[in-house]
């Protein structure tokens, strides 16, 4: 008789596991891509196959040759980090600041920590940071969206409509302003931005799968948004001439991709329930704070970064235990 | 309604394949092993000797120690000798064997199958009959069932909630039992109920065995004071504390007993066991055994005697399958791998599960992703990842301080990690650790 193997209980397992979920991440990106895809082009899906090759080659390059271990690219996270990053940034950005950025998120953001799951910050938000921090022009001039077939070069430009809104600084001003896209362009992706940002529709789509899969449960992208939707609102009550209303506020910019994909990353966000919905309603309200009193039209990158850093401390709320306070009848 | 308790818990996959397979006798073989460690607590005293001879049922060890259970001869022969013999342990123990021969059984047990319902007992006598049959949960947790049904003084039973969860994936003994036997089980909680002195009783059931809740709940009307309760199915719900909380909404405080809530639990193959040692003065010697596995040509539920190897029974469920990577004594959620088909069958094992080459392989080890689904699904409320941590860089001040004696080793943690992490193989070690710390302390 052959050898029987000994193990401890329990001895059978989830079909869940780590693969699959960044299978499914990759999965729910897809919509928003495609939605990109068709309005920037191929600028677009150059930014795309770029930062994932980069991301993917850095961390088998560093994998290699500075941590000399096992390679890990086949976890599929490395993929995921390359998406994200593509997602953040505008789709005519030069393909060697991109680069740049995928050496910062991969080298720096995570496997400086130690790889997937020791990262503190989310590592696509790291390097799209450092990219809009050292190169503030090219992150910021954001290509017209004029469909599949948009130039590769020579792209015309125009502003985000955060952009247009924080030149003017005035919100009539901004409407009477023909450039400011309505709210059903916003919210089908018709307006100028990063590339996995300006659909809200296609980032639903992403959003309703992650959930349906149990990838990520409601807590932080409800908690964001109802952190931002509480506080610009309450601005918009009191003065609706000086602040947009809630819901300018998260068609634009990255409010749903951040809240979908970025501050749901599990590994910097909070393990429990109750750290979760205060982390993501910060992000919320910081993200509106940035955007109406800060030097930067968009917030959300900083929001979650500056959250991440409060995951330490939040992850001391710990649950309620069984039995622990006792209330019985 | 039904009902089910609240913090965390999973959904493993059920394949009950033995589900519906009516119970086979097995006859005991010419060997037959009695391990003397067979519960929860001190190993009984053996008070036979080589040679001796002995009829089915004989006492033939003794529980000493406060917390312990007597053993009776499953079978009439020879002591061929006391010697050690492998157990669920994978270890050598103190082990009766003894040469079958014919199954003559001890004058006074009463063997034909009429259902005696009227109970003459007092309470001192059922407990006094209980201890002397070597009666012990079954449930697999072995604990001696006379000490449980001593309530301390201070204390006030209200409920007995009998355990019919049998919320393992696999297992099927405890269903084939509730169909098969639901008067004899409904006598012995009545019993139980005397025993404890309560007017209530409940029978938890998961919805995944709606006949056997359909079937209880008919025989249930002859017999005054036993509700049956549907409950919804979710893993660890056959967890003493996880039961009372589903069926009567109480909490027992965390490192109490379920007196503390005015509740006691058995196992309905406990409350069966009951009825035929005080009705019928038949002690422990036999219980149902599920042996069952994908593999498996013919998944059953057997009734084995205390002592029969484990190759027995594979043998009559169809021969142990040619890729077998695995052999788990219990289910596969808490049971214990085994080396040996030598193994006998004893008081606590309600199932034998046989895994192949591929299933008996753990999921693919990866980094912590620090998703918290691990404190989602914990049924204590605690940290997981933390525990196991702090097992993993030895921590026993965290351990401590993070309640890892609140652990009811349930395996939901483990089980749902998506990093496939050696959860509760760490946080054993840190139970183990801690348990010594603080034992140490007091002394």
């Amino acid at each position: 008789m052959s050898l029987l193997t000994v193990s401890g209980s329990p001895h059978v397992h989830d079909k869940d596991n780590v693969t699959r979920i960044m299978r499914i991440v990759i999965l729910a990106m897809l919509p928003a891509f495609l939605m990109s895809a068709w309005m920037f082009g191929m600028g677009a899906v150059k930014v795309f196959a770029v930062s994932i090759a980069a991301c993917i080659l850095f961390e088998w390059l560093i994998q290699k040759f500075l941590l000399k271990g096992k390679s890990t690219i086949g976890d599929y996270s490395a993929i995921v980090t390359g998406m994200l990053l593509a997602f953040n940034v505008p789709s005519n950005l030069p393909i060697w600041i991109l680069i740049i950025g995928a050496l910062i998120a991969i080298g720096i953001g995570k496997m400086s920590f130690g790889g997937l799951g020791k990262n503190p910050f989310n590592p696509a938000l790291v390097g799209r940071v450092f990219l809009l921090i050292s190169w503030p022009v090219q992150m910021t001039s954001w290509p017209k969206p004029l469909g599949i077939a948009s130039p590769l070069t020579d792209v015309i430009t125009g502003p985000t409509p955060l952009g247009i809104l924080k030149e003017s600084g005035n919100v009539v001003d901004a409407m009477g302003n023909p450039a400011m896209p309505d709210y059903v362009q916003m919210f089908t992706g018709q307006m100028a931005g990063s590339v996995g940002e300006i659909s809200a529709i296609a980032l639903l789509i992403g959003v309703a799968i992650l959930l349906l899969t149990r990838v990520i449960t409601w807590h932080i992208p409800v908690s964001m948004i109802l952190g931002a939707v509480l506080f610009s609102g309450a601005l918009w009550m009191v003065d609706p001439t000086m602040f947009v209303d809630p819901i300018f506020h998260l068609l634009t910019g990255g409010m749903l991709l951040g809240a979908f994909f970025m501050a749901t990353d599990m590994v910097s966000s909070p393990m429990t329930k109750w750290g979760m919905l205060i982390f993501g309603f910060m992000i919320g309200v910081l993200t509106i704070l940035i955007r109406t009193f800060g030097a930067y039209p968009e917030g959300v990158s900083f929001a979650i970064l500056i959250m991440n850093a409060f995951v330490p401390l939040l992850n001391k709320i710990k649950p309620k235990r069984f039995g622990e306070e006792v209330k019985n009848g | 309604m039904l009902k089910t308790f609240k913090l965390g818990g999973v959904h493993p996959a059920e394949n009950k394949l033995s589900e519906h397979k009516a119970i086979e006798a097995i006859e005991a073989p010419e060997k037959i092993y009695v391990p003397l460690g067979q519960n929860l607590g001190a190993p009984s005293v053996a008070i036979v000797q080589k040679g001796d001879k002995l009829k089915t049922g004989q006492l033939i060890a003794k529980g000493e120690a406060f917390i312990s259970a007597s053993l009776h001869s499953p079978v009439s022969g020879t002591v061929e000798k006391i010697d050690t013999h492998v157990d669920a342990s994978g270890y050598r123990r103190d082990t009766i064997i003894i040469n079958r021969e014919g199954d003559e059984w001890e004058e006074g047990i009463d063997l034909s199958k009429d259902l005696i319902k009227e109970i003459t007992a007092s309470s001192e006598e059922i407990i006094e009959k209980v201890k002397a049959c070597g009666i012990v949960g079954l449930g697999g947790a072995t604990f001696p069932t006379h000490v449980k049904l001593m309530i301390p003084k201070d204390k006030k039973a209200e409920y007995l909630i009998i355990n019919a969860v049998e919320c393992e994936p696999y297992l099927t003994a405890d269903h084939q039992l509730m169909l098969e036997k639901g008067d004899e089980i409904l006598v012995g909680v009545q019993i139980l109920m005397k025993a404890i002195k309560v007017d209530k009783a409940i029978i938890g059931i998961e919805n995944n065995k709606p006949d056997a809740i359909e079937h209880m709940n008919k025989v249930a009307s002859n017999f005054a004071g036993i509700t049956i309760q549907g409950l919804k199915v979710k893993y660890p719900q056959g967890a003493e504390k996880q039961l009372i909380k589903a069926c009567v909404n109480r909490e027992v405080p965390s490192g109490k007993l379920p007196i503390e809530v005015g509740c006691v639990v058995q196992n309905v193959g406990t409350a069966f066991a009951v009825y035929e040692a005080v009705q019928k003065n038949k002690p422990l010697i036999e219980r149902i055994v599920s042996v069952t596995g994908k593999n498996i040509s013919k998944p059953s539920n057997f009734q084995a005697r205390v002592g029969t190897p484990i190759s027995l029974l594979l043998e009559k469920a169809g021969g142990m399958p040619e890729d077998t990577g695995k052999i788990i004594n219990g289910g596969p959620m808490m049971g214990k791998a085994i080396n040996s088909i030598d193994i006998p069958v004893t008081k606590g094992c309600s199932g034998i599960l046989l895994m192949d080459k591929k299933e008996a392989l753990r999921a693919t080890e990866y980094n912590c992703v620090r998703c918290g689904r691990c404190t989602t699904v914990c049924p204590m409320g605690l940290e997981p990842f933390l525990l196991g941590l702090a097992g993993e860089n030895l921590n026993w001040e965290i351990a401590e301080k993070e309640n890892i004696m609140d652990c009811i080793e349930c395996g939901s943690c483990q089980f749902t990690c998506p990093s496939g992490r050696p959860l509760l193989d760490n946080i054993r070690l840190g139970k183990y650790k801690v348990g010594q710390i603080i034992r140490n302390r007091k002394n």
